[in-house]
């Protein structure tokens, strides 16, 4: 059964003013439990629009979605909050809660958790992102640091336990150990065979994380298959405007140097590959 | 958010007719005298001629009537809501027409509901006109020249312009910003707007908190970022554009007073 099931969908901002501005042009595409899917494209590519759509936050003008075989309008929003998590840009935005406790177990209250569960939702939410529940409880969301904020609020989103955790651009504005942290939790809750859907327009962080890519340009999707296939299609890389990962052009400048390393994604391959190249030279 | 998106009440529309050509303090000093006379305007053929004069006005904005309409639509019930609560529970007196409990319709009523639904939307309209027609910049230099005498009893008008110029500045921004976190928090299961009074007004509060520390930090950066280019208020500042008060400013001034004390005397 799929997860997600998007139907020749079209969106425009702003329709039938002269504002007008088109988004998303008959997009398709479905999304089974347990993938892990990136999608990517350069700001204004419609990314963002789209994962709006599959919290019913806006609705096609075109076209259909199914969450769960059921077309979206036809869930209430906070059915739609148990299946779908998402996480916007700059999360720690919308911090309200004197708490951090109280933050986290916003979602859930709304979406009707009972009050003698709320605590052990909150444990496991602040678990997941790696914070400590006995540490942080009682402290004001706004004194954390820049990186424990935006796990913070990756974890009012878990809390929810949705089946499908969407990102939109996770490790914007911070710092590089911060952006480590932030992909390890997520990667070990996806790895639990959940759902992960990651917005970004830096292929150098989505590829650890995600097996299938759905590229954007202009709201059009160009490439949608394995990352692995993305990458021998370099060309796609270059139409949607983004940049090839260090790893795919450092591949490129030793293929031209005449080492037969193709279709290298990782550095430890890469490295086996050249050393075994090598001591068959010298042999 | 349909209601965000249908916001521009009164917004300027760059077009190069005569109103818009006009010198901004000319038509500030206009709105403002015209204004005033509204309130000393009492209900009988004189509304229609002041109606004429703002028609005229439109004429020379050259702004399509429709634009011009719809462009105020969000204070249609504003207009609506004055008319029905003068209508059934407004003044005592004159012939009465209907009765019930607190209800009633009155001939002196009815009168004051006309008029003051009236003088509500010539109020819009004038304003409309000049905001339609005036840039925020033109409009915030012009403050700042019309205040500038108020500068002997040491009132910042410069200031003042430039803070009216970027509360204004800011107001699309913040509605932008408003959207996004009622999205964030819908996809935290939020709703709005149920249940009683008291729960209607405390769902709101994971809106208003976000966007009020937002407002703040936004405000500090901007702060430090006109710091850092050297602002450091009216001191030494010069402007980009220079306007001149010219015949055209004196006519049209004339014009309005002349007609303004024409509709107070003849009425």
């Amino acid at each position: 059964m799929a997860l997600i099931k998007v139907e020749s969908v079209s969106f425009s901002y702003l329709k039938d003013t002269p504002l007008e501005r088109e988004a998303l042009n008959d997009i398709s595409f479905t999304i089974e439990k347990g993938e892990k899917i990136g999608i990517i494209g350069k700001t204004g590519s419609g990314k963002s629009t789209l994962i709006q759509l599959f919290d019913g936050l806006i609705y096609p003008l075109v076209g259909e979605i199914y969450i769960q075989e059921k077309e979206i309008k036809h869930w209430s929003s906070k059915e739609l909050c148990r299946i779908v998590g998402l996480v916007f840009q700059y999360p720690e935005y919308q911090f309200f809660a004197e708490t951090v406790f109280e933050e986290i177990a916003f979602g859930p209250k709304n979406i009707g958790v009972p009050e003698d569960k709320l605590e052990d939702c909150v444990i496991e939410a602040l678990e997941t992102v790696g914070l400590s529940y006995k540490d942080l409880k009682d402290r004001s969301p706004y004194n954390l640091s820049g990186g424990e904020k935006r796990r913070l609020a990756i974890a009012s989103i878990l809390a929810m336990k949705p089946e499908i955790l969407i990102l939109d651009e996770p490790t914007a504005n911070l710092d590089p150990r911060g952006r480590k942290e932030i992909m390890e939790y997520i990667d070990k809750w996806a790895r639990r065979g959940n759902t992960l859907i990651l917005v970004s327009h830096d292929l150098d962080e989505v590829m650890r994380l995600v097996d299938r890519v759905i590229v954007l340009n202009k709201g059009i999707l160009i490439f949608d298959g394995p990352i692995e296939e993305l990458f021998l299609n370099v060309d796609k890389i270059d139409e949607a405007e983004l940049e090839p990962p260090e790893i795919i052009k450092i591949v490129k400048a030793l293929e031209e140097k005449g080492y037969p390393v193709k279709g290298t994604f990782t550095l430890p391959e890469l490295a086996e590959r050249i050393i075994a190249y090598r001591s068959y030279i010298s042999s | 958010m349909k209601a965000l998106e249908s916001f521009p009440l009164g917004q300027y529309i760059p077009m190069g007719s005569f109103l818009h050509k006009i010198d901004a303090k000319a038509k500030i000093i206009a709105s403002f005298l015209l204004i005033i006379i509204i309130f000393f305007l009492k209900l009988n053929v004189s509304y229609l001629f002041f109606l004429f004069l703002i028609l005229l006005g439109i004429f020379f904005s050259s702004l399509p009537l429709k634009y011009f309409f719809k462009s105020f639509r969000p204070i249609y019930f504003l207009v609506f809501f004055t008319f029905i609560i003068h209508f059934f529970f407004g003044e005592e007196g004159g012939r009465v027409f209907f009765r019930y409990g607190i209800i009633h319709v009155t001939e002196n009523g009815i009168k004051m509901a006309i008029f003051m639904s009236l003088r509500l939307v010539f109020l819009v309209m004038i304003t409309s006109l000049l905001t339609l027609t005036t840039s925020v910049l033109e409009l915030a230099h012009a403050l700042e020249d019309l205040l500038k005498p108020l500068s002997i009893f040491k009132f910042p008008a410069h200031e003042f312009s430039m803070m009216m110029t970027i509360a204004l500045r800011f107001v699309p921004t913040l509605l932008e910003e408003t959207d996004k976190i009622i999205k964030a928090q819908k996809a935290r299961g939020a709703e709005f707007g149920k249940g009683n009074l008291v729960e209607q007004a405390k769902s709101l509060l994971p809106i208003i908190i976000p966007l009020f520390l937002n407002a703040f930090r936004r405000a500090n950066e901007l702060a430090e970022a006109m710091e850092a280019r050297g602002y450091r208020g009216a001191k030494g500042r010069s402007r980009y554009k220079i306007t001149y008060w010219s015949f055209k400013e004196s006519a049209f001034l004339v014009f309005v007073c002349i007609y303004s004390i024409l509709m107070l005397i003849a009425f």
